[in-house]
């Protein structure tokens, strides 16, 4: 147990290190790097003293190592754009797109898991059918396409919902959030289902051939035998065996959720990290650039990590395999 | 030449298309799209590449059958006066030659680096995987972005334009080339110990060309089947940049150039300058799709 965390451990860090040195890449030979750190007024004065704090003198290895440092207390420099701390920028952004991702995973999992049973309980019937096809042109459209329509149909037809912004926000500490008013929380609806909506197809479709194999089971035949009612096999027995896939699946399609939120951000102009992101990436603001890029990297290392060490919890077959197939 | 088509038509797989209409309408409605962008020089009423031909006070015409609509627009004009429906065959014109170089260029560099990977093993192949490993822990969209964005540094502004296109080819194979050298890897470390092989390594071919002319036609149909998903995607990819801002450029339009600037006017009323490309756009990749879930199928054994 404890050799495989540490190994995972051990590979996190080499990931951490491979995305950190790509970051320090970008930082270092794209662009001048004094000219990053400073505002363009500094003086000359000013450019040796940054340069000389860089290490620009010093050996590659000595450079990266000093970079490093610098991440690990959160010091990625001033964004070009705005002119501010990057580590304060993407602070004041973070709770934004965390909302939003937590909404849509709700989402997801209240929506897809019970979609996911009942299409494997009537596989046959024509409503399931239907959900299983218009899932697959679902997957087919760009999520940018779907976050338009939704904004057409409820926004601008409608009028019952925003189509952009956050709505209002409370400040809790260093957490604005807005779960806590009218307007923040129907601000959040469109956007979360938006960037919902492929999880919710995913889950959905996990749980059905989840379902259906486990149905397929000798002991499900045997629940059934024992005379238990219908009830009491599908969500007593059978549904309980597939959530540990369900439940991997989901941690892992966080990370790629808080990613995908750069789209979702842009569409309906929702001031999360995202949004930063995409401004940095059309401003070249490298600093903020390499800064999400190490934060989407601790945010997914760390997420893999977790999933992986509950599965081996879980799962006690994994632990005779790991001895002898040393990983994945 | 005529034999191998008379096999084809004898295949299962020729079979098993004339029976499937789903699959026979994606293959035409894809023909239709494609020929019909391919040829936009030659059918397309307007050029909107023509300065000369646009007249701004053509600007947001509505489509021709509503009361506003002029005649020679027939899907309605943008905010800069070029013709819908030409803009659409322009754009999904650059939207596919992006989407298949893309899926040519990380197929090529996936199928080389998965045939080494599988054939040689041992370090490189630890490595390769790896690499592959760490890019797959990141969505491909982040990737594509992060390259587009390292572009705009490092390449001077005034040249931005007219490279978009290479970046965008680049920056969507690099970040998709990871699944046809996994998909190839694992084939090639199964053929690598068949007899064939190792006929031709006994004979003493040198493992180059072992590598592409003996084991790559024993690997290529789960490839196929994958490329097709991929241009799919690639299209997809390429749209979501363009929309976001770092794809093509406003004056060499794809369909997602087009949404997001059909985007700045869907409040105001003027919705056909989304909705037009945005139709185009779902029809193209959903019957793309279609044809590679199909094929996907038909040439699984296991579902024979």
């Amino acid at each position: 147990m404890l050799a495989f965390i540490a190994r995972r451990l051990l590979q996190s860090i080499l990931v951490m290190l491979t995305v950190g040195f790509i970051a320090f890449s970008l930082f270092n030979f794209v662009g001048d790097p004094v000219a990053l750190m400073l505002p363009p007024e500094a003086t000359q004065a000013d450019r040796d003293e940054v340069r000389k704090s860089l290490g620009l003198d010093k050996p590659f290895y000595t450079q990266f190592a000093v970079f490093v440092q610098n991440a690990l207390q959160g010091n990625f420099g001033i964004s070009l754009r705005l002119g501010r701390p990057v580590s304060q920028l993407l602070a004041e952004r973070l709770p934004a797109t965390l909302e939003l991702v937590g909404v849509a995973t709700l989402l997801a999992l209240l929506v897809g898991i019970p979609a996911g049973i009942y299409t494997a309980l009537k596989r046959d019937h024509w409503s399931s059918k239907l959900l299983l096809t218009g899932s697959l042109v679902g997957v087919s459209l760009p999520n940018f396409l779907i976050g338009i329509f939704l904004i057409v149909i409820f926004a601008v037809w409608l009028g019952v919902l925003p189509s952009f912004g956050r709505g209002n926000t409370t400040q809790l500490g260093f957490w604005s959030t807005g779960f806590l008013t009218v307007s923040g929380l129907k601000a959040v609806i469109l956007p979360a289902v938006t960037l919902g909506f492929f999880p919710v197809t995913l889950i959905m479709r996990l749980v059905r051939s989840e379902m259906l194999e486990v149905l397929r089971t000798d002991y499900i035949k045997f629940a059934r035998a024992r005379g238990l009612s219908n009830q009491a096999v599908h969500f007593g027995h059978a549904l309980k065996n597939t959530l540990v896939p369900v439940i991997t699946i989901t941690g892992l399609q966080l990370g790629g959720l808080i990613a995908f939120a750069i789209i979702t951000e842009t569409v309906f102009q929702w001031p999360g990290m995202g949004l930063l992101f995409i401004q940095a990436v059309q401003f070249a603001d490298i600093p903020v650039m390499a800064a999400y890029l190490c934060l989407i990297g601790f945010i997914f290392v760390t997420i893999n990590l977790i999933v992986d060490t509950l599965y081996y919890v879980v799962d006690p077959r994994l632990r005779m395999e790991t001895s002898s197939a040393g990983g994945h | 030449m005529t034999d191998s088509l008379r096999r084809f038509f004898d295949s299962d797989i020729w079979h098993k298309f004339k029976r499937d209409p789903l699959v026979i309408t994606a293959v035409v409605v894809g023909l239709i799209l494609i020929l019909s962008s391919a040829f936009a020089p030659l059918f397309a009423p307007h050029s909107p590449f023509d300065l000369k031909t646009l007249n701004l006070s053509d600007a947001f015409t509505p489509p021709a059958w509503i009361h506003e609509g002029k005649s020679q627009f027939m899907l309605g004009t943008d905010d800069q006066g070029r013709d819908v429906l030409s803009t659409i065959m322009y754009g999904s014109r650059a939207s596919l030659v992006v989407g298949f170089a893309a899926v040519l260029l990380s197929m090529i560099v996936g199928i080389t680096l998965g045939l080494i990977s599988g054939y040689f093993g041992g370090a490189l192949d630890a490595f390769i995987m790896r690499v592959a490993d760490v890019q797959l822990s990141f969505p491909a969209i982040l990737i594509a972005l992060l390259i587009s964005g390292v572009a705009r540094v490092v390449i001077p502004n005034s040249q931005h334009d007219q490279v978009a296109i290479y970046v965008l080819i680049f920056a969507i194979a690099a970040s998709g080339w990871v699944q046809y050298a996994r998909t190839v890897r694992g084939s090639t470390l199964v053929e690598r110990n068949k007899e064939y092989v190792q006929a031709a390594r006994v004979i003493g071919r040198r493992p180059l060309a072992i590598m592409f002319s003996h084991v790559l036609p024993n690997v290529l149909g789960p490839v196929m089947v994958l490329a097709t998903l991929h241009i799919g995607t690639a299209i997809i990819t390429e749209a979501t940049l363009s929309y976001l801002g770092v794809g093509m450029p406003a004056t060499q339009p794809t369909l997602g150039t087009m949404i997001r600037i059909g985007g700045d006017f869907l409040l105001s009323g003027e919705w056909w300058i989304l909705w037009f490309p945005g139709t185009a756009l779902v029809i193209l990749v959903l019957s793309i799709n279609i044809i590679g879930d199909w094929l996907r199928d038909a040439i699984n054994p296991k579902l024979r």
